[in-house]
């Protein structure tokens, strides 16, 4: 392993000096405490560390789900933390994609109306959501699976689809937050061999948080925090 | 983004179909008795007004006393005073006085309790009755006080039966009477009162043989077309203080009555209790929309999750609270839709058992199911408002 002091390819983000605090006075805490790092086109990250070292707060605010109290942070060279929340919005809409520890999928919807969410939101006509969703699900593995709702899919598979709604509009950054963490290692294993061949084969970038080293070991990069900042960043010489 | 806001409404609406239709049933039975109340009301109301009609345009109607309560002390009018009034006051079409006695009506083994009327010719006129078979009155008949009778239609069904009465006699008291005529159905007053029961006698043998007395409870004057009833009226009540002798300064001890005004009287009460009705009807309306605010708060609370799932992948605040708006419009309208439906059922059924016409009023519909959809509007937004409003981070780690 190799420290990697300067991004992959084109940087796509770039943080620097970010911090966040929760709360006021007494009972203030402060999460991140000066977050520099820069992430490239077509990079595979893992963010590691022990609850409250701040990932997922880094997680949030790279998904414009929540905003620093300092620092900037550049999204393809836009100031972020200076839009307003329906820009905000619109940059999630168009150029982010997320996956969740517990998959969150819509209940008594099927894996098909799933997918299509996204693009419903961004207006695209019946058939081009039809067919972008058979794609996308046919990309994770799951044709023949359409018409199944959340209930009838196996953690594994739930996880799939969940994959397939983040990557149906061809995003620019997929944030994962954990997820393998409610799947056994099997199930988790072809979950990261999946996003492996996502980021791999489409040059999908994505930014995953976990807490298993075995599963890091997929990451093209793996940075540590630990206390609000980061502890170590470092690449993966080979990765899995 | 309207129409995948609405296709959004319709699923989240049949993923829940017991409690959506739950929620809507304030909705339903509030438009329901407002739909109901109003038809009911209009019902009413044109049957007033048909039996007016049935009774005679331009009839004024006499009685002794003040208008409201009994006739205290009050003389009855005399035979007299009826052909008086046909004389001295011009414009008259005809004047019928009029005696009334209740009795029992026999024929073969059946009896029948009715009230007679005794009068003259000149009631047919003025009261709008026409005969379906048999004759009126002649004039030796009235002038002798023979024992004569034009019976209504449903004094001839409880006596006859399917029978035609007309050469027939029935008994009243000690007398035989034979039945001349049958008067065509009017069906029931707006009071309520069956005008059919009823048995027609010349005033003579009323007096003679019924009441024993000389006098005369009423009188109906019927004024020809194009004369004013206001006028005559004057006209009248100056000549029955002269013959009734009443002192200058002295209250009237009679008054004289137009239908219109008692029309007028009956179709604004009618009215009143539809729109006090309607009102009350309306105010379950509201309830249902708060019944609809109380689900919906509940929804938003339930479906956190899938709110913060949605803002996670882009959805904008106003396409959130769209979606939920018009969630609560679609149950609402729905709930409107049904309650038509079955306000139709019920007032047509209820029309028939309540014997009023049924008008279908498209306007209170139209306006109903506005209100309903306006409801689904007032009611959704506050929790719309706040499920569009809700925190994506915190919404997504709500379970």
């Amino acid at each position: 392993m190799t420290t990697a002091s300067a991004s992959f390819g084109d940087p796509l983000i770039e943080l620097s000096g970010v911090t966040k605090t929760y709360g006021r006075g007494q009972a203030a805490f402060q999460a991140l405490r000066g977050v520099n790092f820069v992430i490239g086109e077509e990079d595979f990250v893992a963010v590691m560390g022990p609850s409250g070292s701040g990932k997922s707060t880094v997680m949030n605010i790279l998904g414009c789900l929540d905003t620093p109290t300092s620092g900037a942070y550049l999204f393809r060279g836009v100031r972020v933390e200076r839009l307003l929340r329906k820009e905000r919005a619109l940059l999630r809409r168009h150029y982010l994609g997320f996956v969740f520890q517990g998959f969150n999928l819509l209940a008594r919807t099927s894996a098909q109306e799933n997918v299509e969410l996204p693009l419903l939101y961004r207006g695209e006509s019946s058939s081009a959501r039809h067919e972008a969703a058979r794609a996308a699900l046919s990309a994770v593995g799951l044709s023949g699976w359409e018409t199944h709702t959340q209930a009838e899919l196996s953690g594994g598979q739930q996880q799939r689809v969940a994959i397939a709604r983040a990557i149906v509009t061809r995003p620019a950054l997929l944030l994962a937050d954990e997820p393998t963490g409610n799947l056994d290692t099997q199930c988790g294993r072809e979950i990261m061999e999946l996003l492996s061949v996502l980021n791999r084969e489409k040059g999908i970038t994505i930014l995953m948080v976990t807490h298993e080293a075995e599963m890091a070991e997929y990451a093209t990069r793996v940075i540590r925090f630990v206390d609000g900042r980061v502890e170590s960043d470092v690449r993966n010489r080979e990765r899995r | 983004m309207l129409w995948n806001a609405l296709l959004l409404a319709l699923r989240a609406i049949r993923r829940n179909l017991m409690r959506s239709f739950l929620t809507t049933l304030g909705i339903v039975i509030g438009v329901g008795a407002v739909i109901t109340m109003v038809t009911l009301g209009n019902g009413a109301t044109k049957a007033v007004q048909d039996e007016i009609s049935s009774m005679g345009s331009n009839l004024l109607m006499m009685r002794p006393g003040q208008r409201m309560g009994p006739p205290e002390g009050a003389p009855n009018f005399k035979s007299g005073d009826a052909e008086a009034i046909q004389t001295q006051v011009g414009g008259l079409e005809a004047v019928a006085p009029t005696a009334a006695k209740s009795v029992t009506a026999v024929h073969m083994a059946r009896n029948w309790s009715t009230s007679v009327t005794g009068t003259t010719n000149a009631y047919f006129k003025s009261g709008n009755w026409r005969l379906t078979s048999g004759r009126t009155f002649i004039e030796a008949e009235e002038r002798a006080g023979k024992a004569v009778c034009v019976i209504g239609e449903t004094v001839r069904r409880e006596l006859f039966g399917s029978g035609n009465p007309v050469g027939d006699s029935i008994r009243i008291k000690q007398f035989s009477c034979e039945v001349i005529g049958v008067l065509a159905s009017k069906g029931q007053s707006a009071m309520g009162r069956d005008q059919d029961d009823t048995i027609v006698m010349p005033l003579r043998t009323v007096q003679r043989r019924l009441t024993g007395r000389q006098d005369v409870d009423a009188l109906l004057v019927s004024v020809k077309d194009g004369v004013s009833t206001g006028m005559v009226m004057e006209r009248i009540k100056t000549l029955m203080r002269e013959r009734r002798k009443i002192a200058d300064g002295e209250d009237d001890n009679f008054n004289v009555m137009d239908t219109k005004q008692i029309a007028e009287a009956l179709t604004g009460t009618t009215r009143i209790l539809t729109t006090l009705l309607g009102a009350v009807a309306a105010v379950s309306l509201l309830v249902g929309g708060i019944g609809i605010m109380n689900i919906m708060l509940v929804s938003v609370t339930e479906r956190t999750r899938e709110i913060g799932i949605r803002l996670a992948i882009g959805a904008l605040e106003g396409e959130v609270l769209l979606q939920f708006l018009i969630e609560a419009v679609v149950l609402a309208s729905l709930g409107g839709l049904l309650g038509i439906v079955s306000a139709t059922g019920a007032s047509a059924a209820l029309a028939k058992i309540l014997k009023v016409p049924f008008l279908f009023n498209p306007g209170i519909n139209a306006l109903s199911f506005l209100f309903s959809a306006g409801i689904g509007v007032i009611f959704g937004y506050f929790p719309a408002r706040r499920a569009a409003h809700l925190d994506p981070i915190e919404a997504l780690r709500h379970e």
